[in-house]
């Protein structure tokens, strides 16, 4: 009992710096800027009010700006599943000359990170007249090194799945693609789960591409135009960027809270376990 | 046509299919991964001037000024510094975190879900809370003042800011790892406890010897995964402390963002590129090759 107790209350103390965060971020975008750093610092805000989030949606296009940090990482993520899960399923179950040394070929991006080659991506995308667009933080995504990952792990749950789907389907009259798309693709969902959450979430969070290739507040997705809500001196205005914060944060929590065992239970058993 | 009926055999035309399937991703791959890698290679030999669009063969003076930049020491050190304190912190709160989980409690998934919250909360939102917390009049030192403690100004000090910058990149990805030691921990065989504990076992030594080379599989895994993201570490340090103060969180890929994109210095970023690879290339073959040393069962 004592020992539960003990267990129970380490639990809790560990949990301050994973919940206060947001916590703390929610409460003082609502509070009035000179409340922010009162001491004591109050839990919940006194007088709330919504003055900061009005101000978000003045200082900057940020409707707009939130509809592309979405859109692009919808369309990164549907690609990313569409490019990795074809190509997992030719690695895993179909026989092709040369397919090992591809596969090795292919796994090697994983150690070359964009940060490694993100200037003559720049340079690249700068020939082509693509900077300033969202075309890189589309394609690089889908097709460069982030999808590797993806591909692995399509690729280790079709080895998984049993070698008599292909014969039953070929009796069946089943061609290849056919096969693929209509019994692999379904038996994969946690798979594809596990990717499309993980895609999704590397979308959201990209920094460096954006802060490299956009220049135009309307074309800046959501972490690059968090950090542009500054006073006249440069000084972050902190109430505003904690409101904007929140709007970014809270629909992806939610939506996480609702569905953790999805986000939780698809990362581990997909492929990632060692 | 005979002819081609014997061409057209089942098996050239699994191949021509197994072609057609991964050709998205090998296109891909050798236009936005092994493209720039070249040309990254090949950039460090020239001077690009965006601005006036000139594109020079230098030679070998990037690596010359390589070797005779004063800051390169001072960034690789905070690049080390940041990447062990990172890797130790996290891997240690994460298996600090799996094992409490693990000891069926009731409200199990509670803790689960508060502990992994932060990995799916924005990055930069993540990183402007706790610049704000860390304020040397923010919530941190509120929170230390309450229990009689005077906090430091965090991100104005060498030390607090390089301790700022790992801590907050943990809080937010620890998760990750603490849910595949949790997988990696229950499957572990009940029996071999059973056996240990009959055997007099204390906690801590079937911990040591039963548990970790059970899951040294997961442990290496975690390790290099952590290993390289921590290397490539860039929006919290931009958001949080811009390299500062002085030099002391300027990590490799933020002096590089400095260099290529700030002062427009891209044959020198091309240069300090090809440094992070093989840092990255290095410490990857590094890892892989101690793990027959450390790991116990190979997956």
């Amino acid at each position: 009992m004592r020992r539960k107790t003990l267990l129970y209350g380490v639990l809790c103390v560990l949990c301050v710096p994973f919940v206060f965060p947001t916590w703390w971020m929610v409460t003082s975008s609502l509070k009035p800027v000179s409340d922010i750093f009162a001491f004591p610092p109050s839990l919940l805000p006194g007088r709330p009010q919504l003055e900061a989030y009005r101000q978000v949606f003045e200082l900057q296009p940020f409707a707009q700006q939130y509809w592309n940090s979405l859109y692009i990482a919808a369309v990164v993520t549907v690609g990313t599943l569409a490019v990795s899960s074809l190509a997992g399923w030719a690695f895993a179950r179909i026989r092709f000359r040369g397919s090992n040394a591809l596969f090795l070929v292919i796994l090697v991006g994983l150690l070359i990170p964009s940060e490694v080659t993100i200037v003559p991506l720049f340079r690249l995308f700068h020939s082509a007249g693509l900077t300033d667009t969202h075309w890189p933080l589309i394609l690089i995504p889908i097709l460069g090194a982030p999808s590797v990952l993806a591909t692995f792990i399509m690729r280790q749950f079709f080895l998984a799945l049993p070698k008599e789907l292909d014969e039953a389907a070929a009796v069946d009259g089943l061609g290849r693609l056919a096969t693929f798309w209509r019994i692999g693709l379904p038996l994969a969902r946690p798979a594809v789960g596990a990717v499309a959450i993980f895609t999704f979430l590397h979308s959201w969070n990209l920094y460096l591409e954006p802060i490299v290739f956009l220049s135009t507040p309307e074309r800046f997705t959501l972490p690059q135009a968090l950090t542009q809500f500054v006073d006249a001196y440069g000084g972050p205005m902190w109430n505003v960027q904690l409101a904007a914060a929140s709007l970014t944060a809270l629909p992806v929590l939610v939506v996480f809270v609702v569905a953790q065992k999805q986000f939780v239970e698809g990362l581990a058993h997909t492929g990632l376990k060692g | 046509m005979p002819d081609r009926t014997t061409w057209w055999t089942a098996s050239r035309r699994d191949h021509l299919v197994g072609y057609a399937f991964v050709a998205p991703q090998l296109l891909g791959s050798l236009l936005f991964v092994f493209l720039p890698l070249g040309l990254v290679l090949y950039y460090s030999l020239h001077e690009w001037n965006v601005l006036a669009d000139t594109f020079e063969f230098v030679g070998g003076e990037n690596y010359r000024q390589l070797l005779a930049d004063p800051n390169v020491p001072k960034v690789l050190g905070a690049t080390a510094l940041f990447s062990v304190g990172l890797v130790v912190f996290n891997l240690s709160l994460a298996m600090l975190l799996a094992v409490l989980l693990n000891q069926r409690l009731r409200g199990t998934v509670v803790f689960r879900t508060l502990f992994f919250s932060p990995v799916v909360v924005s990055l930069v939102a993540w990183t402007i809370v706790w610049g704000f917390l860390l304020q040397s009049n923010g919530g941190v030192n509120a929170l230390l003042q309450t229990v009689g403690v005077e906090g430091p100004n965090w991100l104005r000090t060498g030390t607090g800011a390089m301790v700022s910058v790992i801590g907050v990149q943990v809080f937010k990805n620890v998760g990750l790892n603490m849910v595949l030691f949790l997988a990696a921990l229950q499957g572990v065989p009940k029996e071999l406890y059973e056996a240990a504990r009959m055997d007099g076992a204390g906690a801590w030594t079937r911990f040591a010897r039963i548990t970790l080379p059970m899951i040294s599989p997961t442990v290496l895994l975690t390790s290099i995964i952590t290993v390289a993201g921590s290397l490539q570490v860039f929006a919290q340090i931009a958001v949080l402390t811009q390299g500062g103060p002085g030099t002391s969180t300027t990590v490799l890929v933020y002096y590089l963002y400095q260099q290529a994109f700030q002062f427009h210095h891209f044959g020198y970023g091309a240069t300090l590129s090809v440094l992070l690879f093989v840092i990255v290339l290095a410490l990857t073959v590094l890892q892989w090759r101690m793990r027959r040393r450390w790991v116990f069962l190979e997956a």
